[in-house]
């Protein structure tokens, strides 16, 4: 079975900084996939390559074997890509509800509609999917008015809404409380489990990493360092050097470069 | 040789006061992000200042320079009560306020001015001792010239010094770049700001005040010299000083050796090479991304579709309006087609602004773009009525998509200036392209044809097309077209992530509202039998700014209350003397106690009869 998500080789450079050096991973059907490092390892470049808004040095990303580099944002939204910001961004003159319905009227490919009334519009479907973040009750309140913890699960609501095969999460539980983030991501762990779509997710807090990722990849200085279940990757030694510090890994890269 | 030496000179000498003028609002614009109108207002005064003081000193040379420092220093007092009493309670507003009360300024300033010295162009005395020519290569050249020339560098020279040498040059320097931070680094930002205001404005009368030989003194000064400094400012860079030099520069040379081949160009030249330059770097020569937004603005409320009430309540007020003109005079039927032509004009504006998050400064310019079409079709073509009405936003639609296609690629003010350069671009066509649009002279004899020609049934010919047009842009703000269009103005990243071409969809919005204010074009020319370029001018831009801020941006029967109060009450006071006095002071007004104009005005009252009624 072909993988959804086939990374070959990705790099980028910034003038003489290796941001992303050599990445190369898959991301089968129905997994749920960290991707964890430092500060500064390169975790935010490599998302913005998958996604079309940073173009690669050189690699590939194909999505069910096609190839998404050279594409706008747009166009990867359209195949089957849904994302969420770090910080979000929605809509705040509207509602939660018009938000979702934005998505879907996007979708259905109706943006250039002169006359239909957009508030009437796909109201099942966009119940439907906020019901599955448990935000019905605020569907009619403007989107301003929202506690940040709601505003993030609002933003997997609208990526959700054209059934994507992949969903791209950037620290999808920055800045929200502790036991916020607990229930953010085992209903995103919920979704996974009971859908069609894979989620790749980058995160700082340890905690939401074990508890939900299928797979952990660790990036160190633009690099794949290791790759593994959370076991695998708590046990090895790279990763708590990286983590925990120790000059003699830095020696060692230098020794090799 | 020697000819061309002399145009370089002349330009050069242009450079020097267009320089000092334009640094000044660059130093203000990138300090307290205030697009600010009102400085050629400045630059008048320090004219008029300078004349009285020069006149009445007789002093020779040291007279002279004296007088011409005075007044800059007056002109910077007379910022710092301007900046003291208006804008610092306005620094937090969207651009399009401090705009809107800036402009306010400019008429108020200008009554004043009219009150104090007269209708009559004042010429000033010559510079003592620099009042003789020499000769260079043979061509005679003012020795004042020669003087400006170096005090423009001279002036750029000490302007660096103080950002550089001194402690608060380089907080001017650091609040240009991050105000927040320096905010957060325990600056006095009130007094910083006063102080960088009070610089700017005194620069732009020491531009006005060095003008006195070279120019008579008139209260034409602040509009026709405030065009050309916001370009200075925009290829520049808004914010850079040394940006504002090289413009001045740039654009001066140019102009004075493109009029040799081109007589005509100098009125559009400044606003091509804008234009050019946007759009090869969108931030100007050598400014930085970042900072073309004024404000933050609060979020807007979600739109609500009508309820039953009020939707019978609007059709009680079109069936009013629709049996008016059996009621009340001719004269007033007349009044209500340029309600209708104002509301629909504004209404189009509001469209492209507050529901497409672009600040327009030259929407006029499809409003005359319909006009002309329809007239030059009927005098030229021999076109009917009904043929040339549909022809207006038809063009109006062309001009919106050619200059709405540059404009979309740019945001915030530097999309706004764009915009500007547009409008000034066709009012430069009208203006000067007598054989075709007869230029100053207008277009005159565009009547309605014979079936229409009563007040009163082209009254319903306007009522048809105004309303059908204000009905369209409603329906359009709830549809799913206008829905994307506010979602890219609420959120680009997002709306680009649901998979919206966000630059394709607000090119569309730009061209939709350029159309509707073309058909507002073509209404108003066969009401009024003629057209001018008046018509495509920045002050009917502004107008239309006007009656939207006026109205209220953040509901959609804004524009339609302000047109409304626009027209009324310019109706009344244009009949006074001082009318602009009273007008400005309206303007300033509502912008300081209403912020959210006569829609949120009228939806607090409301508010309060419901919770009596409850």
């Amino acid at each position: 079975m072909t993988p959804v998500l086939e990374v070959r080789g990705l790099s980028k450079a910034f003038g003489g900084v290796q941001a992303v050096d050599d990445v190369s991973f898959e991301l089968r059907q129905g997994e749920f996939l960290a991707l964890i490092g430092p500060n500064g390892a390169g975790k935010t470049t490599c998302f913005n390559m998958l996604n079309g808004y940073l173009p690669p040095s050189s690699g590939s990303v194909k999505l069910n074997g096609r190839e998404l580099i050279g594409m706008p944002p747009r166009r990867i939204w359209r195949l089957g890509v849904g994302r969420t910001f770090q910080i979000t961004a929605t809509f705040l003159s509207m509602t939660v509800l018009e938000n979702v319905q934005m998505a879907l009227i996007s979708h259905h490919r109706r943006v250039y509609d002169l006359f239909s009334r957009a508030t009437r519009m796909y109201l099942d479907e966009a119940m439907a999917l906020l019901d599955l973040v448990s935000m019905r009750e605020q569907a009619d309140r403007p989107c301003s008015e929202l506690a940040y913890g709601d505003l993030k699960r609002l933003e997997l609501a609208i990526a959700l809404a054209h059934e994507p095969a992949l969903l791209l999460m950037d620290e999808p539980t920055a800045g929200m409380a502790p036991s916020e983030r607990v229930a953010l991501m085992a209903l995103t762990a919920d979704i996974v489990a009971r859908g069609h779509v894979s989620v790749v997710f980058t995160e700082h807090d340890m905690d939401v990493v074990f508890a939900h990722a299928h797979r952990i990849l660790v990036l160190n200085r633009g690099r794949l360092i290791a790759e593994g279940t959370g076991a695998e990757i708590r046990a090895n030694p790279l990763v708590q050097e990286v983590y925990l510090g120790g000059g003699r890994l830095f020696e060692k890269e230098r020794g090799n470069a | 040789m020697g000819f061309y030496l002399a145009q370089l000179l002349t330009g050069l000498a242009n450079a020097s006061s267009l320089f000092l003028i334009a640094s000044g609002l660059s130093i203000i614009f990138g300090v307290t992000r205030i697009v600010n109108f009102a400085h050629g207002s400045f630059y008048m005064l320090g004219a008029y200042l300078a004349y009285t003081l020069v006149t009445t000193l007789q002093g020779g040379i040291p007279g002279y320079w004296f007088s011409v420092l005075a007044a800059a220093v007056l002109v910077g007092g007379i910022g710092l009560v301007v900046e003291l009493t208006i804008l610092r309670r306005i620094y937090r507003a969207p651009e399009l306020f401090q705009l809107v009360a800036t402009f306010g300024v400019v008429l108020i300033v200008q009554d004043a001015t009219l009150a104090i010295w007269g209708a009559e162009d004042l010429l000033g005395p010559r510079a003592p001792g620099l009042d003789r020519a020499v000769r260079l290569m043979g061509e005679p050249i003012p020795e004042y010239d020669l003087a400006l020339i170096a005090i423009g560098p001279a002036v750029l020279a000490a302007i660096w010094l103080v950002f550089h040498r001194t402690r608060w040059g380089v907080l001017v320097r650091a609040a240009t770049q991050d105000r927040e931070m320096v905010g957060a680094l325990g600056v006095n930002q009130a007094w910083l700001f006063s102080a960088a205001f009070v610089l700017g404005s005194a620069l732009a009368g020491l531009g006005g005040a060095l003008q006195i030989p070279r120019e008579a003194v008139s209260l034409q000064m602040d509009l026709s010299i405030i065009g050309e400094a916001f370009v200075v400012v925009v290829i520049g860079g808004m914010g850079s000083v040394t940006g504002a030099f090289v413009a001045a520069v740039l654009i001066s040379v140019l102009n004075a050796f493109a009029i040799l081949i081109f007589p005509q160009v100098s009125i559009v030249l400044p606003f091509v090479v804008m234009a050019a330059v946007l759009i090869v770097r969108p931030y100007g020569l050598f400014g930085r991304p970042g900072s073309e937004h004024g404000g933050a603005e609060e979020p807007e409320q979600p739109l609500r579709l009508l309820d039953q009430r009020s939707t019978m309540v609007l059709l009680a007020l079109v069936a009013m309006l629709a049996f008016s003109p059996a009621v009340v005079s001719d004269f007033t039927t007349i009044l209500l087609v340029d309600v209708m032509v104002a509301t629909l004009f504004a209404v189009s504006l509001h469209f492209m602004m507050g529901i497409g998050g672009m600040v327009s400064f030259g929407h006029a310019a499809y409003f005359g773009v319909g006009a002309y079409a329809a007239a030059m079709a009927v005098k030229m073509l021999g076109w009917g009525m009904l043929p040339a009405m549909a022809l207006g936003p038809v063009a109006a639609a062309l001009a919106a998509l050619f200059f709405g296609w540059f404009c979309v690629r740019l945001s915030g003010v530097y999309l706004a200036m764009l915009t500007m350069a547009a409008a000034q671009i066709l009012w430069g066509v009208t203006f000067q392209w007598q054989e075709v649009t007869g230029g100053d002279d207008g277009i005159l004899g565009v009547w309605p044809a014979e079936w229409a020609k009563s007040d009163r049934v082209y009254f319903y010919l306007a009522l048809v097309l105004c309303l059908g047009g204000i009905w369209l842009l409603r329906r359009v703000a709830h549809s799913p077209f206008g829905y994307t269009l506010r979602g890219v103005r609420d959120s680009r990243i997002r709306a680009e992530a649901i998979g919206i071409d966000t630059r394709f969809h607000q090119w569309m919005g730009f061209t939709l509202a350029g159309t509707l204010a073309g058909l507002a074009g073509v209404v108003f020319v066969f009401s009024k039998g003629s057209v001018f370029p008046d018509a495509l001018s920045i002050g009917h831009s502004i107008d239309g700014l006007i009656m939207v801020l006026l109205g209220g941006i953040h509901a959609l029967a804004g524009p339609v209350y302000g047109a409304m109060a626009m027209v009324l009450i310019e109706d009344w006071v244009s009949r006074l003397d001082y009318w602009r006095f009273i007008f400005g002071g309206i303007i300033l007004t509502v912008v300081l106690l209403a912020p959210d104009g006569i829609a949120g005005g009228v939806r607090r009252l409301i508010q309060l009869v419901r919770r009596d009624a409850a």
